[in-house]
């Protein structure tokens, strides 16, 4: 599935045109005839001939706003020469084993993907990095599939043949995040970049599209859960994924007022403090879960609560160093990337804050079309991101309170 | 000084028997004798300006066999033989070849799928081929003619049904001089043509569909259908002589003096080396 962020044009063909086109007006024409009929070209190779009998030659790649003006705008620079670059459809071999696709496979990246099916360009569904690509048995759909779920007989793309990626330069890019010089910095002025942050969740929201939060326990720590409860509140957080963490440490502070044993009025250990969290987490285990707790009435405020009360899809990951953990945390790691990939549908915005383990893992997931913005104090979790091939991330590097309370200011100021 | 070569083929069957251009219509059919009176007296004209007159066997059932300037393009003895849009007429090329194999000439082929209709549609004037396309010939076969001469070929776009090869529009008659009737191309092929040949004499939309872009050139000598007084009166300014001959059979198919005539040793306005 194409989300609606892809970019306008999205239609596209190339095409090439050989011979005596320059001085004949060929190639104007041709370029002319593409924009007359509504499309946009992009001219990727061209070697113009070096004596007058010398042909020349280009390669246009023609864009469309759909299939019918693509196949409009073809048929019409054909009758110039113009015709598609030979290509061929993409090869499949079939799963020789389970959970292990077969030698020679093609590897896929975030980026918007197609493969040649039956002569169609036709996009690659569910666009994941670090995957394999499958062809549906009639060979006329085909989706990203992770190593783990290959299973015997299914038939997994090799090779590069049939297959066109689009970098992001060439998915919509015209109005997110084109302020940024550089993708992380500490050194920019913040308050540009909230409100640019704040416009982007704007319009995901408007186009009816998710947006995604994936919280780290410095959200506590740093006393910004009532920031993301008015998030919930308003609208503007539509998924959470987190980890055993955050949401321990958020029943710890809605319970007792501390977060890992610290007030968070006073900003002090308090007496035996560090048994808070664990007490917190065996509450919560006696009751049967978060959701008992809150229906209970005995969990009554924090990010968990809001997301119950709220109907907010969430997904806790847990991790080797959990304490209890929650009933809700999903131990097994493949189980919860499942569950994370099917959330992921329909997400045009993701805000990753105070994590690093489960932003890596949630940029693995995310195409390349979806905006991220990562807010950490460590400069290193955004660079580890964009090293990952999550280039699409605009990086804030401060502590998060302050950040969620200009943020959520600055959506209040929007409303 | 070359004496000029022509081949012709004599009307014994011609007639209006299918229709593949807006002048055929079979409800108004041509008048046999009348037809090969005209035809006789434009080949005794041409004989009359020390032309050689080839002649072909005309045959049966095809009736447009008489349009020698569609068999193919030559290029010294070289033959490129037509590959016809329409089935009707793609019968006459195995006549066509092996009238060029058994006089000396190397009959070549264009690739398949490329319509290509021979000396209706690629005219060299100086060392360039301008060639016409979309309703007959397409551009491929051209920019592959291109390739194989290793000279500069500009395909020109016709937009106009009535003038449907490019030798009913456009008539070299020397590097650098042409005959051409604007409307038939669009503004892109006027611009190429304004470009690349610095003397035009323009015909005026009747003349135009008079045929008289449709002319044989020999040496200083244009021959051409009768009706054409302006341009010949703009011929004889620049220099020449014209001989109107009446061709009006001919073109109700489509053709008129150019189109009965193809010429073997190169246009006068064609520059080969």
């Amino acid at each position: 599935m194409v989300s609606a962020t892809v970019s306008k044009q999205g239609f596209v063909e190339e095409v090439e045109i050989q011979g005596h086109i320059i001085d004949s007006l060929i190639l104007p024409k041709v370029l002319d005839e593409i924009l007359t009929h509504g499309g946009s070209y992009v001219i990727k190779d061209i070697r113009i001939g070096q004596r007058q009998a010398d042909p020349s030659y280009a390669r246009i790649e023609v864009r469309a706003d759909s299939s019918d003006q693509l196949h409009e705008i073809l048929n019409a620079i054909h009758d110039h020469g113009a015709a598609p670059v030979a290509v061929r459809d993409c090869q499949t071999v079939a799963a020789d084993m389970d959970g292990a696709f077969p030698e020679g496979f093609y590897s896929t990246t975030s980026f918007r993907t197609q493969v040649r099916l039956k002569g169609e360009w036709i996009d690659v569904e569910d666009q994941e990095m670090d995957c394999g690509i499958l062809v549906d048995a009639e060979g006329t759909a085909a989706r990203c599939i992770p190593m783990a779920d290959v299973r015997v007989g299914d038939r997994i793309v090799v090779g590069r043949q049939g297959l066109r990626v689009f970098p992001a330069e060439t998915t919509a890019r015209s109005n997110l995040f084109e302020f940024m010089a550089s993708p992380v910095s500490s050194e920019k002025p913040k308050g540009v970049t909230v409100r640019e942050i704040a416009a982007a969740m704007k319009r995901t929201k408007e186009s009816g599209e998710k947006i995604l939060a994936v919280l780290g326990p410095a959200i506590v720590h740093t006393g910004s859960v009532e920031h993301i409860c008015r998030l919930i509140r308003s609208g503007y957080l539509n998924i959470l994924f987190a980890g055993n963490a955050l949401a321990t440490h958020d029943i710890e502070q809605a319970f007792f007022g501390t977060s890992l044993g610290i007030s968070l009025e006073r900003g002090l250990p308090m007496e035996e403090g560090h048994e808070n969290h664990l007490r917190a987490i065996n509450t919560i285990r006696r009751l049967g879960g978060i959701r008992r707790a809150v229906e209970r009435g005995v969990l009554k405020s924090g990010v968990m609560y809001e997301c119950i009360r709220h109907d907010i899809p969430f997904l806790l990951a847990g991790s080797i160093r959990d304490d209890g953990p929650l009933p809700e945390v999903v131990t097994d790691v493949l189980e919860a990337q499942r569950r994370m990939r099917e959330m992921i549908h329909g997400v045009g915005f993701c805000l990753m804050m105070a994590t690093m383990l489960h932003s890596i893992a949630t940029g693995n997931l995310l195409p390349a079309w979806v905006k991220v913005a990562c807010v950490d104090i460590n400069p290193a979790t955004v660079t580890k991101l964009t090293d990952r091939g999550s280039i699409q991330t605009v990086g804030v590097v401060t502590d998060v309170e302050p950040f969620l309370r200009a943020l959520v200011a600055e959506l209040g100021r929007e409303e | 000084m070359r004496q000029p070569r022509i081949l012709m083929c004599p009307p014994d069957y011609y007639g209006i028997e299918y229709e593949i251009n807006p002048w055929m219509n079979r409800a108004r059919g041509s008048l046999r004798e009348r037809a090969r009176q005209q035809w006789q007296k434009l080949h005794d004209v041409l004989l009359g300006l020390g032309v050689i007159v080839e002649l072909l066997q005309p045959q049966p059932g095809l009736p447009d066999l008489v349009f020698t300037a569609n068999a193919g393009l030559v290029f010294g003895n070289r033959f490129f033989s037509s590959r016809f849009r329409h089935a009707e007429r793609a019968r006459e090329t195995p006549y066509f070849d092996a009238w060029f194999a058994a006089h000396g000439f190397v009959v070549e082929h264009l690739p398949e799928g490329m319509y290509f209709e021979g000396a209706g549609d690629a005219l060299f004037c100086g060392p360039t081929l301008f060639a016409g396309y979309r309703i007959r010939s397409d551009v491929q076969g051209h920019q592959y003619l291109g390739r194989i001469l290793q000279k500069q070929v500009l395909p020109l776009e016709l937009v106009n049904p009535y003038f449907y090869h490019l030798d009913t529009c456009f008539c070299p008659l020397a590097p650098g001089e042409a005959i051409w009737y604007p409307d038939a191309f669009d503004a892109y092929g006027r611009r190429v043509i304004e470009n690349h040949v610095p003397h035009l004499i323009a015909a005026n939309e009747a003349e135009a569909r008079c045929f008289g872009c449709n002319a044989v050139v020999v040496g200083k000598t244009v021959v051409l259908n009768t009706g054409c007084t302006k341009l010949a009166a703009d011929l004889q300014a620049r220099g020449y002589t014209s001989i109107a001959v009446e061709l009006d059979e001919f073109i109700k198919s489509g053709g008129s003096a150019k189109c009965l005539t193809l010429r073997l040793d190169g246009e006068e306005a064609a520059v080969w080396e």
